[in-house]
């Protein structure tokens, strides 16, 4: 009885919770009417545009040590002229995505639960409330759809920045001629490589806005309150990225 | 208007209520007094629905506050929180016009809000700073504009002058009871300032240890034993009863 009920406990804890984070996403994704356009304009910009650096700079030096990883793995079983077709795929399909979203983690589910904590501490979603205005549709919405759009782009763009770090490694240290390199990079990616990669992404970017929303929205109270909601959401945003990716993986290519 | 019967709610272990019973008729302005942590704030937050009791009712004209009777209820509703908790993401102007730009034009809403704002004693330069630029007591005034910006029927005021020097104080005791008697609006206003009290009350009620230790009108409150405790004085010698 004991040691069922110290597995059931916990075991119910975490379905408790699992089922709640549902809910209120679930919520949070449906609250499309009135159609919130400025304010997701405006958190495209925030939980987007603002991350392409931080994410373009990640993807040109990972493409770029890919390239010389795989150069010098490679050479083991004369196969470095594989460089270009596995950066290309590996990036894609993994780095581009799971990079690219740690990244974005690190960035937004911060600044979200941070942003909507000090609303909740300084009775700002309280506000809301007596002003007969949903804090989900209002704060949550945006934020969700701005990371499930935004994302996708930002693995787009952070998968052909990767690719071009590998181009200047490869056509600069690696010995590679500018075409051979081009050309070995298009010719085994396959169209499923890139669309399971974006995919990746939509889904890392719900995780992300969606552990910030989550946490910031149950932030405890104070100062304190604020930065261990924004500790939880950047942990549980890396965490959920990391786990999503190794489902997504085996459902896309097992 | 408002009845609270039995009202409890607890964190963890702490029983902050623990069986409040309470009136705030049509019209009329009350005001909730008691120490610092003693469940005020939490109280007002049980009738919004921020907070969900453990036990009792709370009816709004006879009806109970379900999610249908709290959308009517909050649709006639405005309340200055305690910090003023204006947005941070809007101007000053935007956040008074709050309400009002979900139905009109952002021209006519900003119109009636420059004329609350000059109601609260804030001018037209003001509307377009943002929050973090306002001085504590000007946020109190804006708070204040965005809660009755939408002429309320039921006004609530979380310790409107708490963190504020007596004059500015005083001032905004003044507006609060300018406005609730030119609007007719049912107030209830959180306080432990007694001279807001005296300024805003028609009546006083003493949360303490969870429960309503004292209710009565404000013009013989200085009598009550019960007030009298609180404040930490005897009771205020009647007439006749002077001791020698
Ligand atoms: N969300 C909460 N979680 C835990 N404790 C709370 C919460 N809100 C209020 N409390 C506790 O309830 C008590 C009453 O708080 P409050 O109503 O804010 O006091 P006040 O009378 O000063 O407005 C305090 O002891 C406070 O610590
Ligand atoms: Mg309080």
């Amino acid at each position: 009885m004991t040691p069922l009920r110290a597995v059931g406990r916990p075991a119910l804890r975490v379905t408790r919770g699992i089922g709640a984070v549902a809910l209120f996403a679930a919520r949070g994704l449906v609250g499309l009417r009135p159609f919130p356009g400025r304010a997701l304009l405006h958190q495209i910009i925030q939980i987007g545009w603002l991350s392409l650096p931080v994410v373009g700079l990640t993807a040109l030096f990972t493409g770029a040590a890919l390239a010389l990883q795989i150069h010098s793995g490679g050479a083991r079983f004369q196969a470095s002229d594989v460089v270009p077709a596995i950066v290309a795929i590996g990036m894609v399909r993994e780095l581009g995505p799971v990079l690219g979203g740690l990244m974005v983690a690190a960035r937004v589910a911060s600044s979200i639960a941070a942003e909507l904590g000090t609303m909740r501490v300084t009775e700002q979603i309280d506000a809301l409330v007596t002003l007969s205005t949903d804090p989900v549709r209002w704060l949550v919405t945006p934020r969700l759809w701005a990371g499930i759009l935004s994302m996708p782009v930002l693995v787009a763009v952070g998968d052909i920045i990767g690719i071009m770090g590998g181009w200047l490694v490869g056509t600069g240290s690696l010995g590679f001629s500018s075409a051979t390199y081009i050309s070995g990079s298009w010719s085994y990616l396959e169209p499923w490589d890139v669309t399971s990669g974006l995919i990746k992404g939509a889904v890392f970017g719900l995780v992300v806005t969606l552990s910030g929303c989550w946490f910031g929205m149950r932030s405890g109270r104070g100062a304190a309150g604020v930065g261990r909601a924004t500790t939880s959401a950047v942990v549980a945003a890396a965490v959920g990225i990391l786990a999503a990716n190794f489902i997504l993986t085996g459902l896309f290519f097992e | 208007m408002i009845e609270i019967r039995g009202l409890q709610k607890s964190f963890g272990a702490a029983r902050v209520l623990d069986g409040v019973d309470l009136t705030l008729g049509q019209g009329e302005s009350l005001c909730v007094i008691g120490q610092s942590g003693t469940g005020k704030s939490v109280l007002l937050k049980c009738i919004l629905g921020l907070e969900a009791p453990e036990a009792g009712r709370i009816l709004w004209q006879g009806q109970p506050l379900d999610r249908a009777a709290r959308a009517r209820f909050l649709a006639g509703f405005g309340m200055l929180f305690q910090g003023a908790a204006l947005f941070d993401s809007l101007s000053v102007w935007q956040n008074v016009a709050f309400r009002l730009r979900q139905r009109m034009s952002d021209d006519r809403a900003r119109g009636i809000a420059l004329d609350k704002l000059a109601r609260v004693g804030l001018g037209p330069e003001t509307a377009d700073l943002m929050p973090a630029e306002l001085s504590g007591g000007m946020a109190k005034r804006a708070g204040l504009a965005r809660a009755i910006a939408d002429d309320p029927k039921v006004i609530f005021f979380d310790e409107p002058t708490t963190g504020l020097d007596p004059i500015r104080a005083r001032a905004i005791d003044a507006l609060i009871r300018g406005i609730v008697t030119e609007t007719g609006a049912t107030a209830l206003t959180i306080t432990h300032d007694m001279a807001s009290v005296g300024l805003i009350g028609d009546r006083v009620a003493l949360l303490q240890g969870g429960r309503i230790a004292h209710d009565g009108p404000v013009a013989g409150m200085d009598a009550a034993p019960a007030l009298a405790a609180f404040l930490g004085r005897s009771p205020a010698p009647r007439a006749g009863f002077a001791a020698p």
